[in-house]
């Protein structure tokens, strides 16, 4: 998609950080993993398993891959 | 007939932490899947390819019985539907459709309209928006040895490559960029109004979710635009987006009120 330039600005580098120059820690709090989901667990059995995996508080899937579904 | 659980394999982006407050934003993304149908009698290849054409475009689909959503009858729209190859009982199609297609339904629908019935043997998912089956697909085998590396060998190389900034998530929506100086009350829950835009997407229209980000390229919020990307552009003022989902932890940029006293 196309941009347009609205007003010429600067960013304070003391300030935030690029996302690519983010540390492991940061990733773990503010990822996503593109996961190749298994035949036979649920999705939310995966992300249970992804959960435990990596020590996380939180994790959730983008819509679910079930055989009764078919669709998420 | 013997038929059992299909299996359903593919693409399942699964956000970590904070990143799980934008699971909203894909789950009413484009998928696309490719999907093993078993014919139950013999049929011409021409005929099949013909019953597929009919499935094309909008479809009214009925939620199957094991479903998670209310049961009515519900338009859907298969964008495109394209058979791959045909050897009896089998067929491989490719379906890139809508979100909350059932492609079970979809397969069983198509069966019946060839006259010998047909059902779902396997099922996988080659998209999600802009997650796709050629980015940096894990599986969970490889995720566990990652982590493996990280915490027994301390070398956390793969670990890092796997998981994408969360930024990844929005990629599909249309993007604005605003300056340092706003984004600090956007994390407070003030919307992004015109003075605060450094640069936008084009074609944006009012009503759309558009993601607000800063000039480092981190995301802050996901809102909802209140005008077009040209009146944006000829306004000196007024709201441009207003704040739905901030994203943005409240201490990472200053807040420009403090600056200015300085």
């Amino acid at each position: 998609m196309k941009w347009f330039v609205v007003r010429e600005s600067e960013t304070d580098e003391r300030y935030g950080k690029c996302p690519e120059d983010r540390g492991l820690n940061e990733l773990l709090r503010f990822g996503v993993v593109n996961l190749d989901k298994p035949p036979g667990p649920t999705s939310h059995e995966v992300v249970a398993w992804v959960k435990n995996l990596l020590g996380l508080s939180k994790a959730g899937h983008g819509g679910t891959l079930e055989p009764c579904n078919g669709a998420g | 007939m013997g038929r059992g659980n299909p299996k359903v394999t593919g693409v399942l982006p699964v956000a970590l932490e904070d990143a799980v407050k934008l699971i909203g934003y894909l789950m009413l993304s484009t998928k696309e899947y490719v999907a093993v149908m078993q014919l139950h009698k013999e049929v011409d290849l021409s005929k099949v390819r013909e019953v597929l054409e009919m499935f094309k475009g909008r479809i009214y689909q009925k939620p199957p019985v094991r479903s998670s959503v209310k049961r009515a009858l519900r338009v859907k729209e298969v964008y495109e539907l394209e058979l791959i190859e045909y050897e009896h009982p089998y067929a491989l199609i490719r379906v890139l459709c809508e979100h909350g297609t059932y492609v079970r339904k979809l397969i069983h629908d198509i069966g019946d309209v060839l006259g010998v019935g047909a059902h779902m043997r396997e099922l996988r998912r080659v998209r999600t928006g802009p997650f796709k089956e050629e980015f940096n697909l894990v599986r969970l085998q490889e995720l566990s040895e990652y982590v493996y590396l990280w915490k027994e060998r301390k070398d956390e190389d793969k670990l890092k490559k796997a998981i994408l900034p969360a930024e990844y998530m929005v990629s599909h929506l249309p993007k604005v960029v605003a300056v340092d100086g706003a984004v600090s009350a956007i994390t407070y829950g003030a919307d992004l109004a015109v003075p605060g835009v450094a640069l936008v997407h084009e074609k944006i229209r009012k009503g759309d979710h558009v993601a607000i980000f800063t000039l480092k390229g981190e995301l802050v919020a996901v809102g909802i635009a209140q005008m077009h990307t040209e009146e944006l552009l000829q306004s000196k003022k007024g709201i441009f987006i207003k704040t739905k989902r901030v994203v943005m932890s409240r201490d990472v940029y200053p807040p420009s009120w403090k600056k200015r006293k300085e």
